[in-house]
């Protein structure tokens, strides 16, 4: 068979992008083994502590409430025609486009010191900037739903509500999972808004530019070495785990 | 005469590309009613408006004297089958014959018992515990079948129910299916492009075409009497010929055709194709009507040939078989006799 130059050609030019990706977080692993002491130092610092469960609490928050509200605009997004649905779906995109610093500014304006310096505050900015992800997976999922699958369940004596808890939402879960982590994700890893909003109390993610700023870069990265563990355990593992679950529904 | 269960009255509607216009129609109780019609004409959308599922642009849905064109689906009890079957595929075949009979809040046990019931009846028991995408079409129709059976509803709506099979469990199935009525009885409108599942299954047919229900009555009486050319078209009338009548002979461009009954003025037959007889010399019988034809074009359908042919000024087709083209050596120009009797035509 005639090799397939193209492809591999196009391969070598993408794996750019993937060792853009790897050596940053490659490299500040091997940095920091030679630095061992500060590390445990570090993990044993209550600040750091306290900050970093902050972080796992605000963003664990804020996905639950994308869910809360997500899902349900997700399902009436596939299911029904309205006018202005467009723009709707245009506006759930709309943070993922503003910078951050920005939504910082706007969230301050709107609420100021309602959600000031408070958790209120972080999960506020989380929320922002994350909930796309919920609301347009949750979308997607309902769509890969037939939806005959609910008419047969209406005429077989379902409501409307029973059949979306018994039919369409068991379907779409993978899905809707998958859209959760991906905002959690997204939450553990905005820094921008809740510099402005929620400076304090201190989420891991200012902490470590309070620290740099402080101190510099050694008394910082230790910090950013544990949270990025922990994102990437957490992540990597949600994700397994609703890959096997969506392949064993499939 | 039985009562009717189920009215439609003057429903239309638009709905993507379809567009419903003026359907009227009754199913009686215990009836196996037919929608027959070519694909693309709204017969699924019509299905849907009487499940509840669409709401009709006009007109009412009645049921048991009572209308019924507000009532959301589970409040009107019919239960639908949709040409995919949309079997529950994140369930066991059990718990989605069972859905209904969970959702009516039946104890458990009764659950089992009905379930179990029902699936000896359509030959699934063994299947209870599959999931539906590990089961073969023929399997999957029967799930179907039995979800909606089980729960004992006033009436079912197929939408192609033996579409998606192949020939052999087709027909397998449409004879099971009578066995079913019989055993479980259940009053059926059953919505299908195919003739075979109307003459066999059905107790009466509405024809839709472009839309609108065109004729409703017994299978045999539809077949037989077509009221209009459009539904003998469909029905398989090949030849529609017009002409002048007096008495009770057709002139058309130079022929003269006999009737089976007397009439007047310019009027429409139809002819099918199957009734007419090609031969190599003229039969000389009297009841017949008989032309020397030319075949203009032969065209092959499996084993069946259909073959065009022109007798003076009109144009008349004709299937025969293949071992009797190749016995009458049928090909463009040849000169035959095509006959067929006075009873054979339909006058519309």
């Amino acid at each position: 068979m005639r090799r397939d130059y193209t492809l591999y050609f196009f391969a070598a030019m993408g794996t750019f992008l993937v060792v853009y990706i790897i050596l940053p977080i490659a490299t500040m692993y091997v940095r920091q083994a030679s630095d061992w002491g500060m590390l445990v130092k570090t993990l044993h610092d209550p600040v750091v502590r306290a900050a970093i469960r902050r972080s796992l609490v605000t963003a664990t928050a804020t996905a639950l409430i994308a869910l809360t509200f997500g899902v349900p605009l997700g399902y009436v997004l596939a299911r029904k025609d309205f006018p202005g649905k467009s723009m709707v779906q245009a506006i759930i995109d709309v943070p993922i486009v503003i910078p951050h610093s920005v939504v910082g500014i706007m969230l301050l304006v709107t609420f100021s010191s309602r959600i000031l310096d408070s958790y209120k505050g972080i999960i506020a900015a989380m929320l922002f900037v994350s909930m796309s992800f919920t609301v347009n997976s949750a979308r997607d999922g309902f769509l890969a739903v037939d939806e005959k699958l609910e008419h047969v369940a209406r005429t077989l004596g379902a409501s409307r509500l029973r059949a979306f808890f018994g039919i369409a939402l068991p379907m779409a879960l993978p899905n809707i999972a998958s859209g959760a982590v991906m905002t959690w994700a997204r939450a553990m890893s905005e820094v921008g808004s809740i510099l402005i909003v929620a400076y304090y109390p201190m989420t891991a993610q200012v902490l470590i530019l309070e620290y740099f700023n402080n101190y510099g870069l050694r008394a910082s990265r230790p910090i950013a070495v544990i949270m990025i563990t922990l994102s990437l355990v957490i992540f990597l593992t949600l994700r397994w785990m609703v890959g096997r679950w969506a392949r064993a529904e499939g | 005469m039985q009562k009717d269960e189920l009215r439609v009255e003057n429903v239309s509607k638009c709905w993507k590309d379809f567009e419903l216009r003026d359907v009227t129609m009754s199913v009686r109780e215990g009836e196996h009613f037919i929608i027959l019609g070519p694909t693309g004409v709204g017969k699924t959308v019509l299905l849907e408006i009487i499940a509840g599922i669409l709401p009709p642009d006009s007109g009412r849905v009645v049921f048991r004297g009572k209308d019924v064109t507000d009532e959301p689906p589970e409040r009107r009890g019919f239960v639908y089958i949709p040409q995919n079957y949309a079997l529950f595929p994140h369930m066991t075949v059990f718990s989605n014959v069972a859905y209904g009979l969970k959702i009516r809040g039946v104890p458990k046990q009764e659950i089992e018992r009905r379930v179990r019931e029902v699936a000896e009846v359509l030959g699934i028991d063994h299947l209870l515990h599959r999931k539906p995408k590990t089961l073969s079409g023929g399997e999957q129709q029967r799930v179907a079948i039995a979800r909606a059976l089980v729960v004992e509803p006033p009436l079912i709506l197929m939408d192609e129910p033996f579409a998606n099979l192949d020939v052999q469990t087709r027909g397998r199935l449409i004879g099971e299916m009578k066995r079913w009525r019989r055993e479980l009885g259940f009053t059926a409108i059953h919505v299908t492009h195919s003739f075979e599942e109307a003459i066999s299954l059905g107790d009466r047919v509405g024809v839709m075409l472009r839309g609108r229900l065109v004729q409703v009555g017994a299978i045999r009486e539809v077949f037989s009497k077509p009221s209009s050319e459009e539904v003998a078209r469909f029905l398989g009338f090949e030849n529609v010929i017009e002409g002048v009548a007096s008495g009770r002979r057709l002139r058309v461009n130079g022929l003269e055709i006999e009737l089976p009954e007397e009439a007047s003025g310019r009027i429409r037959v139809g002819l099918r194709p199957e009734d007419i007889i090609l031969s190599e010399e003229p039969l000389r019988s009297s009841a017949r009507n008989e032309f020397r034809a030319v075949v203009e074009s032969v065209e092959e359908l499996g084993p069946l040939v259909r073959v065009t042919l022109r007798a003076g000024g009109v144009t008349l087709r004709a299937f025969v078989t293949r071992s009797s083209m190749v016995e009458l050596g049928i090909e463009k120009g040849r000169e035959l006799y095509a006959s067929f009797k006075a009873s054979a035509l339909h006058v519309f």
